[in-house]
């Protein structure tokens, strides 16, 4: 118990930390006094609440979103290297988003909400897909059919991708640019258009912390203890779709933050769902807020796509991970 | 209480078991047996409803499986299959505590006093309580083993599904094991249906048995109705022998295996026997199959060598057994090796014939110490403090002879030894009556088992008749012997 309120302190502490090196670093110092005293320094006040501070939030937001969806994905299917990119439900959420930004798709009333409810859809529709063939394949819907359909249909939605930008011309750049990931320049309304699908999504998947521990022995012993596999899959799958869909549509595609947070925290913290959801969760928006500091500064004046760094960082740990696990299985075989 | 009645089902739309159907009451265990592929693990995975069933019924307590949710199957019913480690790490703990995921409900649900109290239990009953805080994967093949074990007890289930629990365990946690699931079945109720592929493991410890054969039932009964060799030969297809546990009224079975370095011609001769002061001793290059009487390593065994050891009149009986072993260590011989026989009789006074039959020959030694001969039907009226006065009677056959041909070879050798004490006229000194032995002879039938096999060994057969005139000559002349001697 010592140890989990230990990883529960440090893990916030971190959190805090990251969130204040995030608005305070920048080409324009800001001084935390502008928390209390508007009157400090207008500008610095204005860059904080405008322009800092919704784009800390919405790091944090995609990160923690994208996490705790690769923690559960990879419980779910047993398998370290599983994460929304790996079941194709990045892949599905971007061309929702791509579609959205190729055609200028803009509907009256949702207004704001149709980059992530479109995306979202993506990300939806390439799920019930990449199930309904898994079940084709396989009626018992195993880990490993899923995981090679997944794979399939993402490489299928990669090209789709790859063929639009080629046919758009105009908008090229801006496709591009997107796909690679960001969180600049969003503000406060991608905040808000994030939100309720992290706090649904989260929330299922929360519900499902117990049962994804026990589905760690495998669908059979689940169910010989007494889960309903098939509810707490639909209901995982789903959670998992939404954060990922939410997370694509406001930031692009990041890759690897669902790879590298939840096994860097079960590596220090352990695989008990019961606190690998909210610990990853919050080490998701911290890693993204950082990664998202240094997209920004490193090369002054101009900014990196955060993708990018995450992508730095995450090859190589995806490397070590990989080279890790086959070693151990060779040794024990 | 499960009911299982005309239970068919396995992958896909082709039963793999076909028309199962039998009852364990509450407390019974009942063990699965039947060669790979005869469908034992997937009877169980269609009991427990991971495969579909395509006709039949499984009921707990008279409702049908179908009926309850996972949940509440999985109070009632606790299955481990043959389990391999995931790859993400548990420790003990963790892993035994996710046996308690029936019984925790509710957003929030807390772990409560009975969830630590069942979990304790189930590990210390499987002895994995040390390894606690062990990750899973840190542990050998058999801890884990054991840890799973202890995650379907902290279930608390009335019911438990076992696939092959002691794979991968030595024999000491196989006991610990069984011994555990047999006590929980005893004082708990625990009702047990478990697969295994040891035979004699099932014999010990299951009430009853299924025999399964390409997905159908064999045989289902008591396990001496279950293990019968005939039976086994022809499912496994492969030979066996059963015979009873020393112990438990419950049959054990064992292979026989097609050995070829074993099949060489052994012939004994009267050339083998080497006679000294101290005894007289029989060497065998094979071990010979021994039934006898004697003081060391009695009843029925494989040896390579005999001894008919002389001993002082004066020597202390009471200790003979420990008195024996050190002998045998001093003179190095092997202790798991050697029958051995104690006579009061100079080893000079031994008779030793051999005597030539159709299927080969036998030898018979005999030494006769006949100074405190009795009348079988008079000893009754007799109080002797124990004594060295024997008639030690060996009777090697260069063949192979049938459990039962041992047992009337004992009885034809004794017989004629009779017989024999009769035509010397030897009498029991209180009764004046004719002899038929002393109160302490010994006996032992030796044979190579080698060449056809002799179903019988009474007087009409010809091993028994050539044991009859072999033990009856001999016999008399050792009588002689000691009399000259006297």
């Amino acid at each position: 118990m010592k140890k989990i309120a230990l990883a529960y302190t440090l893990t916030c502490t971190l959190l805090l930390i990251s969130i204040w090196c995030g608005v305070a670093i920048g080409s324009v110092h800001i001084p935390l006094e502008v928390l209390w005293n508007k009157a400090v320094d207008e500008t610095a006040a204005n860059i904080f609440w405008k322009i800092r501070l919704p784009r800390v939030l919405l790091a944090g937001l995609v990160g923690a979103s994208l996490a705790i969806a690769g923690a559960a994905f990879q419980g779910l299917l047993k398998n370290p290297l599983a994460d929304p990119y790996t079941l194709g439900v990045s892949s599905g959420a971007s061309v929702g988003a791509v579609l959205t930004i190729f055609f200028s798709i803009s509907i009256p009333v949702v207004g704001l909400y149709a980059l992530p409810i479109f995306s979202m859809i993506g990300a939806i529709i390439t799920m019930v897909v990449v199930m309904s063939f898994a079940r084709l394949v396989d009626r018992s819907l195993k880990m490993e059919t899923l995981i090679l359909t997944g794979v399939i249909f993402s490489s299928f939605l990669g090209s789709l991708i790859s063929l639009m930008i080629a046919l758009s011309g105009e908008e090229l750049r801006q496709v591009i640019g997107w796909l690679l990931g960001s969180v600049s320049m969003r503000g406060w309304p991608y905040v808000q258009m994030i939100i309720p699908f992290v706090i649904v999504g989260s929330i299922m998947l929360w519900t499902q912390r117990r049962e994804l521990n026990v589905l760690l022995y495998g669908e059979e012993r689940a169910k010989h203890l007494g889960v309903n596999v098939k509810r707490s899959k639909y209901l995982i799958l789903a959670g998992g779709s939404m954060l990922t869909g939410a997370a694509v549509a406001v930031s692009g595609t990041i890759g690897f933050v669902g790879l590298v947070v939840p096994h860097m925290t079960r590596m220090i913290w352990g695989s008990d769902h019961r606190h690998l959801l909210p610990l990853s969760f919050f080490n998701g928006a911290t890693l993204l807020i950082i990664c998202d500091l240094v997209a920004r500064t490193i090369i002054v004046p101009r900014e990196l796509p955060i993708g990018v760094i995450t992508a730095f960082i995450g090859a190589p740990v995806f490397s070590y991970i990989f080279y890790k696990q086959r070693r151990s299985k060779g040794v024990r075989a | 209480m499960i009911v299982v009645e005309h239970l068919s089902g396995g992958y896909e739309d082709v039963p793999i078991v076909r028309d199962i159907s039998f009852t364990v009451e509450k407390g019974k265990i009942l063990g699965i047996l039947g060669p790979n592929g005869s469908g034992k693990s997937t009877l169980l995975k269609v009991m427990s409803g991971i495969l579909p069933a395509t006709a039949g019924t499984v009921s707990i307590d008279g409702q049908n499986i179908l009926s309850y949710n996972a949940r509440a199957l999985a109070k009632k019913m606790a299955v481990l299959p043959q389990l391999h480690a995931n790859a993400f790490s548990n420790s003990v703990r963790e892993a035994v505590s996710l046996g308690r995921y029936p019984h925790q409900t509710g957003f929030f649900s807390s772990w409560s006093a009975q969830d630590e109290k069942a979990v304790q239990h189930a590990m210390l009953q499987t002895g994995v309580k040390r390894y606690e805080h062990t990750p899973m994967e840190f542990l050998s093949g058999g801890e884990q083993q054991r840890a799973f074990v202890a995650q379907a007890l902290a279930q608390t289930a009335e019911i438990l599904l076992l696939d092959e629990p002691t794979n991968h365990l030595d024999i000491a946690h196989q006991r610990q094991i069984l011994d555990m699931v047999r006590k929980e079945a005893m004082e708990c109720g625990l009702t047990v249906v478990m697969v295994l592929h040891d035979m004699n493991l099932a014999s010990l410890y299951c009430d009853e048995l299924l025999l399964m054969e390409s997905g159908q039932m064999r045989a289902l009964g008591a396990p001496h109705e279950v293990l019968i060799a005939s039976q086994i030969e022809e499912v496994y297809q492969a030979r066996v022998t059963t015979y009873a546990h020393p112990e438990i009224p419950k049959p054990q079975i064992t292979i026989m295996p097609a050995a070829t370095d074993y099949q060489q011609r052994a012939v004994i001769k009267k050339e083998h026997f080497t006679i000294t002061e101290q005894y007289i001793q029989l060497q065998s290059e094979l071990p010979l199959k021994t039934v006898s009487s004697a003081v060391h390593n009695p009843g029925i065994g494989w040896h390579n060598c005999l001894l008919n050891r002389s001993v002082p009149g004066d020597y202390v009986i009471s200790d003979v057994k420990r008195e024996v072993k050190e002998f045998l260590k001093r003179e190095n011989f092997s202790s798991t090796n050697t029958v051995v026989m104690l006579t009061a009789v100079p080893t000079a006074l031994v008779a030793i014939n051999e005597f030539s039959a159709p299927f080969g020959s036998i030898i018979v030694a005999v030494t006769a110490g006949v100074g405190n001969a009795v009348d079988v039907s008079r000893v009754h009226e007799r109080q002797d403090d124990p004594y060295i006065g024997t008639i030690n009677t060996w009777v090697i056959v260069n063949g192979c002879l049938s459990e039962e041909a041992f047992f009337q070879a004992l009885m034809t050798a004794t017989e004629a030894k009779t017989k024999a004490l009769q035509s010397e006229n030897i009498r029991d000194e209180r009764s004046g009556t004719i002899a038929t032995g002393t109160a302490t002879d010994s006996l032992l039938i030796a044979a190579t088992q080698k060449g056809e096999e002799m179903l019988y060994g009474g007087p009409i057969t010809e091993v028994g008749k050539m044991i009859a005139k072999g033990v009856y000559e001999t016999t008399v002349q050792a009588i002689r012997n000691y009399k000259n001697q006297f």
